[in-house]
């Protein structure tokens, strides 16, 4: 086994833990019982604000069905299934605390299914969750050989922890987008647990732009031959806002293949961003091929962007793994070219910043749903790039 | 008639090892029209005049004066040169990732102009250029400078040129990398923009190929920094028959 880096967990004084050494063996449970109070010292957590997430994490939460405005679409059904629902659950199992709290605390689950072999999409609003602490659960599947994309877009107020599980099946194609757009106040936890079927694949793009913390950890479990895994993330912090997200690309049978690229811009005191992107190929995970990279644009003093790439394999016979991580603030050689052309610093910079953004934007595949990203990162870009 | 002036420019650069001086004294005036050539070994300083003019903040200048038209060029940013009348084709130009070459051009021309162009004549103008340069329209929608080849960033280079209309152009290397082809295409660009606005061309180049298809009016030999012989076409026969030999005493070597 070839360990290229392991995170660690910092031992508590009571009680001295040895760190898991492998993603693989990190504990899962349903039951919210089953893992003691977040105390912001865990390894899942430590980089987290326990302050903004401990109501979610530790207290007492709500989890009754609420309102999603949606249009119908052929071959897209959205409806509420019990929390007994053979889906629910097969896809994933928290591994952490507040999503053991969301999968307790739900009245069910909302559950969009896609089927059909037609390219179509639709979009799931949810704009009414209000300012109580609750948990969500969502389950987004797509029949064997279906196509579509499945848009949750998420705005106003919110103290929200929830699980999405995604079941891709046998030969379909999913996009799977989540915009965050949250009012200033709001705090966002979320645990998306992805299986994708046999020569099946799935987008998965996160989108986060408002909200006082969101934190978004998909989870890809590759365990069917020849799945296929692209993992798209944008992100833009603001003064004191806090962007999380914490990957995990599980690859688990033969001829699997990932991708992964986020991307993130940090303006503002005190703007914070985290990604960490752990990749595990396991023994049954022969001739993979992944790929992951996490770049974040510093555009002021003040800002702090965490990037952890993790790349854990278990087996020789691979056919390709990397992983690149860069963090900077702007390239001065770029600035110099496009003011070189007439083009004054601050223009310059946003040009930068779009472009930057935009490789990911370009990945979203709802031309409607990119012109509004391009629109909301035009504004977050208004508020200010300075030197 | 239109003048960018240099006069005595002393031009040095940090680097790990201190302060490094690199060009120790240049003197040059180029009227509108011209075309200047300038010659010279490696590392002789002419990239570092290319970019002196242009504003890098790399060059620190210590003394010395640019004008243009009077004006104090030293005392402009990198974007007010450039709006002021001034361009820079790179030797190696940077990529722009996700920012495409329609996108990139126009918010040159307008920021250039002031105003945006009328769209009609503006992308006829780059339908027309493009073509001139044997450039792919598929071209148009690809990242500024993101997986062109050499030549291609080249002849993207003086697709600005053609574009901008600027009064001075640095060429910088222009033709390091081209093939003959190539070359031919960049250089007809060149002398395609100079019969349109009669602009004044500082050339700057290490070898004499490209004098064949861009004749100069006057060619400066660059050796350690300053200026170490002018004349005109026949100093670059010249050149092309000895090379630069006799301008390298042991000293400046290096």
């Amino acid at each position: 086994m070839t360990v290229v880096s392991t995170p660690t967990t910092t031992p508590t004084i009571h009680e001295p833990v040895i760190p898991v050494q492998t993603r693989s063996e990190r504990f899962a449970s349903v039951n919210v019982e089953d893992f003691a109070p977040v105390t912001g010292r865990e390894d899942p957590w430590r980089l987290t604000p326990l302050s903004r997430i401990e109501a979610l994490a530790n207290g007492e939460i709500i989890g009754d069905r609420y309102e999603v405005d949606s249009t119908p679409v052929d071959g897209i059904s959205i409806g509420w299934i019990a929390n007994d629902h053979e889906l629910v659950g097969t896809a994933g199992t928290p591994e952490e605390r507040a999503s053991a709290n969301a999968w307790g605390a739900s009245d069910g689950a909302l559950h969009v299914h896609v089927t059909g072999e037609d390219d179509k999409q639709a979009t799931v609003s949810r704009a009414g969750f209000g300012s109580s602490p609750r948990g969500a659960h969502t389950v987004i599947s797509a029949a064997p050989f279906s196509r579509g994309v499945v848009i949750l877009e998420n705005f106003g107020q919110a103290q929200l922890t929830e699980n999405v599980e995604i079941i891709v099946g046998d030969g379909a194609s999913l996009t799977v987008v989540s915009t965050q757009q949250w009012d200033d106040d709001a705090v966002h936890l979320a645990s998306h647990f992805a299986t994708v079927g046999r020569d099946a694949k799935l987008k998965h793009v996160v989108v986060s732009l408002g909200g006082s913390l969101v934190r978004l950890n998909p989870s890809v479990h590759l365990n069917t031959d020849g799945g296929d895994a692209e993992l798209f993330g944008l992100y833009y912090a603001d003064q004191g806002q806090h962007l999380e997200q914490r990957v995990f690309v599980n690859h688990d049978a033969a001829h699997t293949r990932s991708r992964v690229t986020y991307k993130g811009a940090l303006q503002g005191d005190a703007a914070r961003t985290v990604w960490v992107g752990d990749v595990l190929i396991r023994q049954s995970g022969t001739a993979t091929d992944t790929y992951e990279e996490n770049r974040n644009l510093i555009l002021t003093p003040g800002a702090r962007a965490d990037s952890i790439p993790n790349l854990e394999i278990e087996t020789g016979d691979i056919a390709g793994a990397g992983h690149a991580s860069t963090s900077g603030r702007f390239d001065d050689e770029q600035l110099f070219y496009l003011q070189s052309r007439g083009i004054n610093p601050d223009e310059a910079r946003r040009l930068v910043v779009r472009g930057f953004l935009g490789e990911v934007v370009q990945q979203i595949g709802s031309p409607e749903l990119e012109q509004r990203i391009h629109d909301a990162i035009e504004q977050e870009l208004n508020q200010g790039v300075s030197a | 008639m239109s003048t960018l002036a240099i006069t005595d420019l002393h031009v040095s650069v940090q680097t790990d090892q201190g302060t490094v001086q690199i060009l120790n004294g240049v003197d040059l005036t180029i009227k509108k029209g011209e075309i200047h050539a300038i010659m010279g070994p490696n590392g002789s300083g002419k990239s570092t005049l290319a970019y002196a003019i242009a504003g890098h903040p790399k060059y620190q200048v210590d003394s010395g004066t640019i004008t243009l038209d009077g004006e104090n060029v030293l005392e402009m940013s990198v974007d007010e040169r450039a709006r002021a009348g001034l361009f820079l084709a790179m030797q190696y130009p940077v990529e722009i990732p996700g920012v495409t070459v329609t996108n990139f051009l126009r918010t040159a021309k307008t920021a250039i102009d002031g105003e945006a162009p009328p769209i009609r004549t503006w992308l006829k103008d780059i339908r027309t250029s493009m073509a001139n340069l044997r450039m792919d329209k598929v071209f148009a929608e690809r990242n500024v400078n993101e997986g062109f080849s050499g030549g291609e960033k080249k002849r993207h280079e003086i697709l600005q040129l053609e574009l901008l209309k600027p009064a001075f152009a640095v060429l910088d290397e222009t033709d390091s990398g081209l093939d003959v082809d190539a070359l031919k295409i960049v250089a007809d660009g060149v002398n395609r923009a100079k019969e349109t606005t009669g602009l004044g061309i500082v050339l700057i180049t290490h070898y004499t190929r490209i004098l064949r298809y861009i004749k100069p009016d006057f060619v400066h030999v660059f050796v350690a920094g300053r200026i170490a012989e002018q004349g005109g076409p026949e100093l670059a026969d010249r050149l092309e028959a000895e090379g630069y030999d006799r301008f390298l005493t042991p000293a400046n070597v290096g």
